[in-house]
């Protein structure tokens, strides 16, 4: 039986972390799959603070990763709606027409 | 009673000056006028006080600076010099400002006018009550501001505008001089009050001044230097070329600054500085040189010019030369009783030309005019006295015009002198006492006689001057025909040492004005007999003789084309003066501010800044994803780095 260690935990991690870069810059279409991706990330950096309070015996991980939760859920929010806001000013959230900071 | 004469003025001026919206054109107007009546009645009060009591004296009003050793006050000296200045200045302005009430009545910026004309006649009296130089530059100064502003009173005009820069600039170079004689003044007796000054004159007679290795008598220098101040202000040889460009202003002006008062500021300092003077028979020789110069070649332009203005400028300048040259063979009893009659005579031909433009629908060239004196009595009648004033018309012994008896005294002083600089005065004198004669009643024939040479329409609109144009000049032809007569004696006659006191000083040896009344009979007649030619000259050939002017001209054509052009002195100074300017001041303008101040300063800077940031916005697509794949490139260099140095530390 494969003892499922704390390899396997960061592993998974780097994969998810993985996607959610690729998913920003992969992404030709939409706004929301960057936001998308960015929680991935975010959860990604999770579970790593999750495995290494276990791995630790360390639980100040684990609250760590209630306030990447927190901060998380208001950035989406806030996402959200600047993206809302974004959308009716201009009328498309496609990435290739956010390019305004160029100057 | 002193501080009220020099005061009142000032207050009328900033009353009308500064509230001249609110009070409006009339109360602006009356007030000025009202002010400076009683500032002239006080002048006159005052002027008998002091001459006929002999009550000098200085009231000191506060001190204005006080720096170790260096101490003088705002004070007000009143002295029988200053108080002759005081009426020509009040009663001369008094009469400007009633007068400009007619003149100026189309203008819509009738208190601006009135507040210069009491602002000027205020720094006029500043400068004529001074106790100490300083004072008197800035009454200097002063006169010379509101000059510009008046000049320049039609500021839409482009030609008043550069006339008043001009007038400006020119007084400059004068002003330079005085300002250094000033210092060298200071430099030699350590004060600038008049009076510890010529206390110590007699002392410093033989010092010198040191200046790059050459050894210099200081009082000659001194002089010299002064002069050069003199020379700017009244409108001297040389520095000369401003005065008939200053007509360009409203002619009340021209009569009250650029004829009778600000103009004599320099014969005016020169006599109160005679105890200076005195000691250096070098720097009165080129006094009464310039002036005699200036005398004779100012007559020999007014020959020439059509602008009855510039005519009248023309002979103010000459006249001007009379009053140095007899200054400069220490008559200056003669020179400051020009300048009183000259004040009268003056103001009444240039307010007589006023009125004549005024008629003719501001036309001032004189070959546009003619035929005109059956319409105009009045202005004609006072023309005519303020030129057989001029020419220094009278009877020997019974009775003559106010220039008679001044221009009189003063070429016999130049005779009297008995020196080449005073035969030299004396026959140049002589010379532009004919041509004076000359251009007078060419201007009077060309002006009123002849056929009208104007258009029916301006013919049809000549009309005498309304009362409040010609009322106060009576005042002025009154002056012109008596005053001669009545201050002779007092100035320059049997009562010169009494009339004026301790204010003019001469040394015994200088002789001039005493042996004048001894002169041969020739020499008191040749002036008039020379008017009397120069006045039949002009009624032949403008009036006898109609073609003659024109065949002298083309037969003359150099000479004429001399006179015409004055001389060519503004063509001289153009070509040597002011086009270096241009082209040096652009050269600086170009290359020095614009290529390298501008260009390396604000402009290089700017520019740079541009170009770095346009460079570094190439850099920016303004995809999200391009920074955060930025951001990655760094965080994982970071990372590496971290890790590369762990494993390597």
């Amino acid at each position: 039986m494969l003892e499922i260690g704390l390899g396997h935990y960061l592993g998974v991690a780097a994969i998810l972390f993985t996607l959610g870069l690729f998913g920003i810059f992969l992404n030709r279409k939409n706004v929301i799959i960057i936001l998308m991706s960015i929680e991935l990330m975010l959860l990604a950096v999770n579970i790593n603070f999750v495995a290494f309070s276990s791995f630790l015996h360390d639980l100040v991980g684990q609250v760590f990763a209630m306030f990447v939760l927190t901060v998380a859920a208001a950035e989406a929010a806030i996402g959200l709606a600047i993206l809302v806001v974004y959308y009716r000013n201009r009328g498309s959230i496609a990435v290739e027409d956010i390019n305004m900071m160029k100057g | 009673m002193d501080v009220a004469i020099v005061f009142l003025p000032l207050i009328g001026a900033i009353v009308a000056g500064l509230f001249g919206r609110m009070i409006g054109d009339r109360a602006s107007m009356y007030l000025t006028c009202g002010l400076l009546t009683i500032s002239c009645l006080f002048g006159w009060i005052v002027f008998f006080d002091v001459t006929a009591g002999g009550n000098v004296r200085t009231t000191q009003l506060f001190t204005w600076m006080d720096v170790t050793g260096f101490v003088f006050s705002w004070a007000l000296l009143v002295d029988q010099l200053t108080a002759v200045m005081l009426i020509v200045v009040t009663t001369v302005s008094a009469v400007v400002h009633w007068y400009s009430i007619g003149y100026m009545s189309h203008d819509p910026g009738k208190p601006r006018f009135f507040a210069y004309l009491s602002l000027f006649t205020f720094f006029m009296l500043m400068l004529v009550t001074a106790d100490n130089l300083v004072q008197m530059f800035f009454g200097w100064e002063g006169v010379g501001l509101a000059s510009y502003l008046l000049i320049g009173f039609w500021y839409k005009k482009p030609s008043a505008n550069a006339a008043a820069i001009k007038a400006f600039l020119v007084n400059r170079v004068g002003d330079f001089g005085f300002a250094l004689g000033i210092f060298g003044v200071f430099m030699l007796f350590g004060t600038v009050e008049l009076v510890d000054i010529f206390a110590g004159v007699e002392a410093k007679k033989d010092a010198t001044i040191l200046f790059l290795n050459g050894e210099y008598p200081a009082i000659t220098t001194l002089c010299l230097l002064l002069f050069m101040g003199a020379m700017g202000k009244s409108a001297q040889l040389g520095l000369h070329t401003w005065l008939p460009d200053a007509m360009e202003g409203p002619t009340p002006v021209s009569a009250l600054i650029h004829a009778a008062t600000m103009v004599t500021a320099g014969v005016f300092m020169v006599c109160r500085l005679s105890p200076l003077f005195e000691y250096s028979e070098t720097a009165l020789a080129v006094v009464a040189f310039v002036g005699a110069s200036t005398a004779f070649f100012a007559a020999t332009i007014g020959l020439t010019q059509n602008d009855i203005k510039r005519v009248i400028a023309y002979s103010t300048c000459s006249q001007l030369g009379y009053m140095f040259f007899a200054a400069g063979v220490s008559a200056y009893g003669a020179a400051m009783f020009h300048l009183f009659t000259h004040a009268f005579f003056k103001a009444l031909l240039f307010l007589g030309a006023g009125c004549v433009i005024h008629a003719m629908s501001d036309e001032q060239d004189m070959r546009k005019m003619g035929g005109i004196y059956k319409l105009v009595p009045i202005t004609y009648a006072f023309m005519w006295i303020g030129s057989l004033s001029l020419a220094g018309i009278g009877i020997p012994g019974v009775f003559g015009f106010a220039g008679f008896y001044s221009k009189d005294v003063i070429l016999e002083s130049a005779w009297a002198a008995h020196s080449p600089i005073g035969q030299y005065a004396f026959w140049l004198g002589i010379a532009a006492a004919i041509m004076t004669a000359f251009y007078s009643w060419r201007l009077i024939l060309m002006t009123f006689h002849g056929k009208p040479r104007c258009d029916e329409k301006t013919m049809a609109h000549v009309h005498e001057a309304p009362p409040i144009m010609w009322v106060p000049l009576v005042v002025l032809a009154v002056g012109s025909v008596v005053a001669g007569a009545i201050a002779y004696n007092a100035f320059v006659g049997e009562g010169v040492a009494a009339f004026w006191g301790q204010s003019i000083f001469v040394l015994p040896t200088h002789t001039a004005l005493a042996d004048a009344h001894h002169a041969p009979l020739w020499v008191k007649l040749l002036p008039l007999v020379m008017a009397l030619a120069g006045i039949g000259l002009a009624y032949l050939m403008y009036v006898l003789r109609p073609g003659l002017p024109k065949m002298l001209a083309t037969r003359l054509r150099p000479l004429y084309e001399l006179s015409f052009n004055k001389w060519y002195f503004d063509e001289l100074y153009d070509r040597v003066l002011v086009k270096p300017a241009f082209v040096l001041g652009f050269g600086f303008w170009k290359s020095g501010d614009g290529a390298l101040i501008d260009g390396v300063g604000p402009d290089g800077v700017a520019s740079a800044t541009r170009l770095l940031s346009r460079r570094a916005s190439w850099l920016q697509t303004g995809y999200v994803y391009h920074y955060a794949f930025a951001m990655l490139i760094g965080i994982v260099a970071l990372v590496t780095w971290y890790m590369y140095r762990r494993a390597g530390g």
